[in-house]
């Protein structure tokens, strides 16, 4: 179930949103909460319909319509979406109001908002799609179930072109609470140093990227998104090996095919002795690089991730902060990112140059 | 893609019943839900009535083998996916299969977190973080596999009042796609005061019993539940020692792309969801024997989903009638719940009735059936479902 | 009525997050809905909650919110109405 990557656009805590630069000055962050490095939404969107939009409705449009655009789609044949934790600033709004207002609301406005489903249908709405139109929220597999459906599809042959995102936000009520359930360091530190401490917690991330996949190429394709999957809950070591095991054999490919690891190590050392184990095993000599000091974490980073796997394929450049120095290989030609969250859902997905 | 998918288990719970028996004596009695609020501790219970599940969450605790403190969307969710599950008699029979569990929900444990932001905003040191770790929908989903022990593929889907009927559709295509051998599919979601003020505040609640597809309704009433279908290949249902009960042999999501919250004046979306399932199943509109609708109760929505059938079947109106005037509209969960009874109505021959229905629509010419009925030759049942963001899905199950 | 009207277009503003608009750009009997400022059915609502919040007035029925939010003026006069029935 292969897909083309004709354009991916991301809002991240990086530099990422219209920006001809690749990750070449990275942002620095001094505590544990990255914040979306925002464009002027006024230029992405139009100022009518921005009004009533929330963070993460504003970071997902004006990335999916910057993904459109790129991709010289104005219609795609199916919306997409995976977020964790939806619209969360609206959901907490309203049920603030709820509360303080003793169940006499003063917005109707932020409940229309808070349904999960608001990115996909305002995308909808916006450019008159009237196709498929589905989201998902599951958690940490919530992006990849969306690129999972919309591999379906794409084989199906119930569409040809399909805008896929992922995203989720931060707000000052979410941070303070996993906070509270210890999810972060305890101590400042810099995220480009996030691997360099042996210690517990991780950074807190957000973002939205979105993602225009088709089912026949173009000479401008970013990269080939072969395949991907879910495990769920691993039981025991050998069950997650065998896992990525039969992945590969089910791509037709060795370890040794893979150019490039992209591992979603999070900085917090029992969450990355996972990742230490597999590149003990199976991982063992493959080149790999991290992405969350860059992006976070969060449930969907995973989107970030594949924005980042498709623009090194297609400028075959890793870039500088990623301290990979010289590489051997010409031609970096397969990507797999492997990422678990919260060891519940644990994902791989495997790009390729087209 | 066209192999055929299979329905061997159904579960379900609602404001007429605790599983499928009694929730089928209720539909066939014409016995509503819809009573006034006394679960949910809310300042609108004189004045909006529900159809709760009549269950303390001690009870449904005792009957989930959930704890107390769980969310109460977790707990209906467990009851009726075990049901289906244990129905299906796959776990008993075939241990080995690739299973998944596809749930849907829209309100997830946010009754849960309605108790802990109570503590927070006083505090933020406050607030009991058991009652917010489940705040997600995808930890509802979560919860209920690991009690199954289901763990092939666990999916959530969350798209406002057609969810579980996606939920349905894609556990269909993971196993036409050769991913899972079985799925259990639906949704699930508590009342609560999060929707009951969201859907007041948008003035659509009707202060007396809902009264779908009637000249002079005026608003719907929430309810809650959980339904659950077992889906299966064909070659699955082949190593059974029972029939299934029908087929899924159609389906079909589309876009109204018009407004948030409100359906076009020409139904587009209903219409396009309809006349794509009926395409999908290779069915005409004259095949269609009986359509679960949408039937809220609000005066967008009827007009606009009978305008869609308006458009779609005209002459040749089938049965139809909306099962929400027994459950009430129980949102994330309703395509769940009405995807069972119309499973049970194609494989019984049954046709449900439209309660409360006095002064037909005048703008159509076709009307609701009025009474329960019996019809052995059914063949093919449309359950319909709208969401906000004019997320419209049809399903259509047929007889063996 | 001029003081009245001038508070409703600020509360409006806020109310309906109209960021970039001043008072000065909403004309007394400018239409609200359709062509005028272009608003819709939610906002309906919101000014719905408008009226209870902040002149402990009710409209329940959103067909009868179109014709009281036909412009500030008809709102000015809805509130001044139906304030001196409430005294």
């Amino acid at each position: 179930m292969k897909a083309y990557i004709r354009s991916a656009v991301a809002i991240s805590p990086q530099k990422t949103f219209n920006n001809p630069t690749f990750l070449d000055d990275p942002a620095e962050y001094r505590n544990s909460r990255l914040t979306s490095i925002e464009p002027d939404y006024s230029e992405a969107i139009d100022p009518r319909s921005i009004r009533r939009m929330s963070r993460i409705i504003k970071m997902s449009v004006a990335s999916a319509l910057a993904c459109l655009k790129d991709a010289g789609i104005a219609n795609p044949d199916a919306i997409v979406t995976g977020t964790a934790y939806g619209c969360l600033e609206d959901t907490g709004i309203f049920l603030t109001n709820i509360i303080q207002e003793n169940e006499e609301p003063v917005t109707p406005v932020a409940f229309v908002q808070s349904t999960h489903n608001t990115i996909g249908a305002q995308m909808a709405l916006l450019i008159k799609c009237s196709r498929y139109n589905n989201t998902f929220v599951s958690g940490g597999a919530s992006f990849e179930n969306a690129l999972l459906d919309a591999l379906m599809l794409l084989s199906e042959n119930n569409a040809a072109n399909i805008l896929v995102g992922g995203m989720d936000e931060i707000t000052d009520t979410s941070h303070t609470v996993l906070s509270r359930l210890g999810l972060y360091k305890r101590q400042p530190l810099s995220n480009l140093n996030l691997f360099n401490t042996n210690s517990k917690g991780t950074i807190n991330g957000e973002g939205a990227a979105f993602f225009l996949l088709k089912n026949t190429s173009s000479p401008n394709d970013l990269a080939c998104i072969d395949a991907v999957a879910t495990f769920y809950k691993p039981e025991a070591a050998t069950e997650l090996r065998q896992f990525i095991n039969s992945f590969l054999v089910s791509e037709s490919i060795n370890y040794s095919d893979i150019d490039l690891l992209i591992l979603g190590n999070n900085g917090d050392s029992k969450n990355d002795e996972i990742y230490s184990q597999l590149q003990q095993s199976v991982f063992k000599g493959t080149l790999s690089i991290n992405y969350k000091h860059l992006c976070g974490e969060y449930p969907t980073s995973t989107a970030f991730a594949a924005w980042l796997a498709a623009n090194i394929i297609k400028k075959n450049n890793i870039p500088v902060i990623f301290n990979q120095g010289k590489i051997s290989k010409n031609k970096i030609n397969k990507i797999l990112i492997y990422n678990h969250y919260q060891n519940i859902y644990h994902s791989l997905i495997l790009m390729s140059s087209c | 893609m066209n192999d055929p998918v299979f329905v061997v288990g159904v579960g379900v719970i609602s404001g007429i019943g605790n599983n499928v028996a009694e929730c089928l004596d209720a539909l066939v009695e014409g016995k509503t839900g819809i009573d006034k609020i006394k679960y949910l501790r809310t300042n609108h219970s004189d004045l909006l009535p529900a159809a709760e599940v009549k269950l303390t969450n001690d009870e449904l605790s005792a009957m989930s083998g959930l704890a107390p403190a769980t969310s109460r969307t977790a707990m209906l969710s467990m009851i009726a996916a075990q049901e289906a599950w244990a129905h299906s008699g796959l776990k008993k029979n075939i241990p080995s299969l690739r299973t998944g569990f596809v749930s849907a929900s829209t309100t997830g444990g946010i009754d849960k977190t309605e108790e802990f932001l109570t503590h927070f905003l006083i505090d933020n040191n406050k607030g009991k973080l058991r009652d917010i770790i489940n705040h997600e929908c995808d930890s509802i989903t979560t919860m209920v596999a690991d009690k199954l022990g289901i763990r092939n593929h666990i999916s959530t889907i969350s798209t406002a009042c057609s969810s579980s009927a996606n939920a349905i559709m894609y556990g269909a295509r993971l196993i036409k796609h050769n991913m899972l051998d079985a799925v259990v599919a639906g949704g699930t979601d508590a009342l609560t005061r999060f929707t009951l003020n969201g859907f007041n505040t948008l003035l659509v609640l009707d202060g007396k019993y809902c009264r779908p597809f009637d000249e002079n309704r005026s608003g719907l009433n929430l309810g809650e539940g959980a339904g659950y279908v077992v889906l299966v290949s064909e070659r699955v249902a082949s190593l059974l020692k029972r029939d299934p009960y029908c087929a899924l042999t159609g389906y079909f999501n589309a876009n109204d792309a018009y407004h948030q919250t409100s359906t076009s004046v020409n139904g587009d979306g209903p219409y396009m969801a309809m006349s794509g399932a009926l395409e999908m199943g290779g069915l005409q509109p004259s095949d269609i024997d009986y359509i679960n609708l949408h039937g809220t109760g609000t005066q967008n929505n009827d007009s606009s989903e009978g305008a869609a059938i308006q458009r779609l079947f005209h002459p040749h109106y089938p049965k139809m009638s909306s099962t929400k005037s027994f459950t009430g509209h129980t949102l994330g969960a309703s395509a769940g719940v009405e995807a069972v009874f119309s499973v049970l109505a194609v494989h019984h021959g049954m046709i449900y009735p439209n309660l409360r229905l006095q002064t037909p629509m005048s703008a159509f010419p076709f009307v609701p059936e009025t009474a329960f009925s019996r019809q052995a030759d059914l063949k093919h049942v449309l359950s319909n479902s709208v969401g906000f963001g004019g997320n419209c899905s049809s399903l259509i199950f047929s007889k063996l | 009525m001029d003081e009245l009207i001038a508070n409703l277009k600020g509360q409006i503003a806020v109310q309906l997050k109209l960021k970039n608009i001043k008072r000065e750009d909403i004309g007394d009997d400018q239409p609200l809905f359709g062509e005028g400022l272009g608003l819709d059915s939610l906002d309906v609502l919101e000014l719905i909650v408008l009226l209870k919040q902040k002149y402990n007035l009710r409209i329940t029925n959103p067909e009868d919110g179109l014709k009281v939010f036909r412009s500030v003026r008809t709102m000015a006069e809805f509130i001044t109405e139906n304030r001196v029935q409430n005294t």
